[in-house]
């Protein structure tokens, strides 16, 4: 079983993700007409680039904008949770041991405290972005069942992670749900809104054009996001 | 009755269709029809299918529900926070529960759809700027307009603005030759004052073709003559076309994009005819917004320009100032409290707050220009915007709007806001009359008249 899990089952949820990411990068790609979203972004490929990436770059700072500066806890809670469910799959320790032995490489990994307190900040972030869907009046009226869910299968590996690190009950079970559950979130990122991992950069990359190539962004010192 | 005389699928197309939707008063009929308008859901889903793309698609299916839109919204925050003024949710309760449901919805639900888009949004494009994917719910408006239109579920006023664009190019009752006779008229009105001055009409290859605003022509004539003046006092060699005058587009407001496209032809094929170097639109921001930032992309024009360069008036004062053809009078620059409201169409969607606080820095005395809070792009809507200001039926929604910008001066202690933007301008004198607040409000050609240096050659003999 753990072989299977570590094995087959772990090349196919990788597998699936990163596809289903690229299909729906390029679909979206495609999808963009000049015409119709009036923005020429053939004709200005330079200025386009320039505001996309600015527009990406100011959303991925804390702060780096009027809207986070605006909503300080929401900057935090949501830093604090994409921070280290970004960081924490990718470098810790114990997956770039498994690289390791799968491909023969590992990459940079994070220092066990820091990988410690990432998680911690994941599941605790996880914990009051629930509960301020629950106590905003403007946030519950947007708010469905399935976004309960999402935010369930995007924290679930990291509270098993924790169970399974701070050995409490039995490891190996804990280690066998750690791996079932990241497994799961996987394979349903593509599925999902939880495309938003390559569809938050297309999307912002986009109105970056728009406001680069068509909104102003060729006049004056361009837009303060 | 699937189809009412006057509210239905049909665009106006005639003068006579016009005139008999004009004649039912204030839309009474119209409005009656529309309770049993049917919806043709499978043109609607066909729609969408064809012009619902990756871009909107997306934008959908991303929304987080996270409600950090909530807060950007003016009508959210004047509306004691309403949850149902969250623009995701206005959004996701109309056009994409339309998606969902595939097109298949009934008549209540087009007619809340149809409040929703037009007076619980105003296109202002604030919330765009706040959300982290980059959601911006005033397209999606844009967008939702186009299909309410296309299934006749428009106000009523937005229908005849629609149609006046169709028959006569322009949003108002006002031909070709009305057009070039007020200007005229207005010129020669001030001629003894102004010697010299003319009204170049359709002179080939000026360096400025100006193009107006047809409620100019219509009930603020002096602003012609106003114009007219400032380019004879700059020394500009400038024309206005006889044919394709209208920078403004109702079109736009009501989602009728076949009549946008009609519209901006039409000052287009004026640039082409007469080859002016630049064009200058006047104090407008949707008319700038219209002709100058969509309107290419209506019109077919892969590079997103019109054909000639083509620049707001603001952009016109500043270099006009910045280059000494405009002088003031140092005597007789603002002395009071002053303030500058920023229009959505042109600092938002064109970057030009630089130039705005740059026309200030020379007419106002320094230590007397005050900024309203928000301000430049992430300024609020005066209140009015996106038709708002001339739809009926929502008048009290749209008076309750307006409060934000009243408070906005309020609070900046200013006794004079200058509204370079006719909608914008509208909204401040309709505020100052609901609410008294003691302001005074201007568009920038008369306050520039009154402090300009009159050139010696170009003076008056006594």
């Amino acid at each position: 079983m753990f072989a299977f899990l570590t094995g087959f089952m772990l090349w196919l949820s990788i597998g699936i993700c990163l596809i289903g990411l690229i299909v729906h990068l390029v679909l979206y790609v495609r999808g963009l007409n000049w015409q119709l979203d009036r923005v020429a972004y053939g004709a200005y490929p330079a200025q386009g680039f320039k505001g996309a990436v600015r527009s990406i770059y100011r959303w991925l700072i804390p702060f780096g904008n009027h809207s986070w500066r605006k909503q300080p806890f929401m900057t935090v809670i949501f830093f604090g949770f994409h921070v280290g469910a970004v960081l924490v799959p990718i470098f810790l320790l114990a997956h770039n041991l498994i690289l390791k032995e799968k491909l023969g490489f590992s990459l940079f990994t994070l220092n066990p405290t820091v990988a410690d307190f990432l998680t911690w900040a994941v599941v605790i972030s996880a914990i009051l972005l629930a509960l301020r869907r629950v106590a905003l009046p403007e946030v519950r009226i947007l708010t469905t069942v399935y976004d309960y869910f999402i935010l369930f299968i995007s924290t679930a590996p990291f509270i098993t992670g924790l169970i399974a690190r701070y050995q409490i009950g039995d490891y190996s079970f804990w280690l066998t749900i750690h791996i079932l559950c990241g497994e799961a979130l996987l394979i349903a990122i593509p599925f999902t809104k939880l495309s938003h991992i390559i569809l938050f950069f297309a999307s912002r990359a986009q109105l970056g054009m728009d406001y680069a190539i068509k909104r102003g962004g060729m006049k004056g010192k361009g837009i303060a996001w | 009755m699937p189809e009412g005389t006057l509210c239905n699928k049909k665009p106006i197309e005639t003068e006579e269709a016009l005139k008999a939707l004009l004649a039912d008063k204030s839309g009474k009929v119209y409005y009656e029809e529309m309770k049993s308008l049917e919806i043709d859901d499978k043109l609607l889903w066909k729609t969408i299918q064809n012009t619902l793309k990756s871009r909107l698609r997306t934008w959908l299916k991303i929304c987080a529900h996270c409600g950090m839109c909530a807060d950007s919204c003016f009508l959210y925050l004047i509306n004691d926070r309403d949850p149902k003024q969250v623009p995701a949710y206005k959004i996701q309760a109309t056009l994409g529960e339309i998606v969902r449901r595939k097109g298949k919805v009934d008549n209540d639900f087009m007619h809340m759809a149809m409040e929703t888009a037009w007076a619980k949004c105003t296109c202002c494009n604030r919330c765009g700027m706040y959300c982290p994917h980059g959601i911006d719910m005033g397209i999606m408006f844009g967008y939702l307009r186009g299909l309410l239109y296309q299934q006749g579920f428009v106000p009523w006023e937005m229908k005849i603005g629609a149609g006046m664009h169709r028959v006569y190019r322009a949003q108002m009752d006002v031909t070709d030759e009305d057009f070039v006779e007020t200007f005229e008229w207005m010129i020669e009105e001030y001629e003894d004052d102004y010697p010299g001055l003319e009204v170049p009409v359709d002179k080939e290859g000026a360096d400025i073709m100006y193009t107006v605003n047809a409620r100019e022509v219509k009930h603020y004539p002096e602003d012609l003559a106003e114009a007219g003046i400032l380019f004879h006092l700059a020394g500009e060699n400038w024309t206005v076309p006889s044919k394709g005058w209208e920078q403004t587009s109702l079109a736009m407001f009501a989602g009728d994009w076949a009549a946008c496209k009609m519209q901006v032809e039409s000052v287009y094929e004026a640039m082409e005819r007469l080859k002016p170097k630049r064009m200058v639109g006047t104090e407008c921001g949707h008319a700038h917004r219209a002709t100058v930032i969509e309107g290419p992309y209506w019109a077919g024009r892969k590079n997103g320009k019109p054909p000639a360069e083509s620049i707001h008036y603001v952009e016109w004062v500043a270099e006009a100032l910045r280059t000494g053809k405009l002088k003031i009078d140092p005597a007789k620059r603002i002395k009071r409290q002053v303030t500058l409201q920023d229009s959505c169409n042109y600092i938002r969607n064109n970057g030009l707050k630089e130039v705005t606080r740059e026309i200030m820095s020379y007419m106002v005395e320094p230590g007397y220009f005050v900024e309203m809070t928000p301000n430049k792009e992430h300024n609020y809507c005066c209140g009015g915007g996106g038709g708002f200001n001339g739809i009926g039926i929502f008048r009290p929604q749209r008076n309750k709007a307006l409060i934000t910008k009243r408070d906005q001066i309020l609070n900046s202690g200013a006794e004079l806001v200058i509204a370079p933007c006719h909608n914008c301008w509208d909204a401040i004198r309709d505020l100052e009359e609901e609410y008294k607040i003691g302001i005074e409000w201007s568009f920038l050609k008369p306050l520039l008249i009154s402090m300009v240096e009159v050139p010696e050659h170009l003076q008056a003999k006594e």
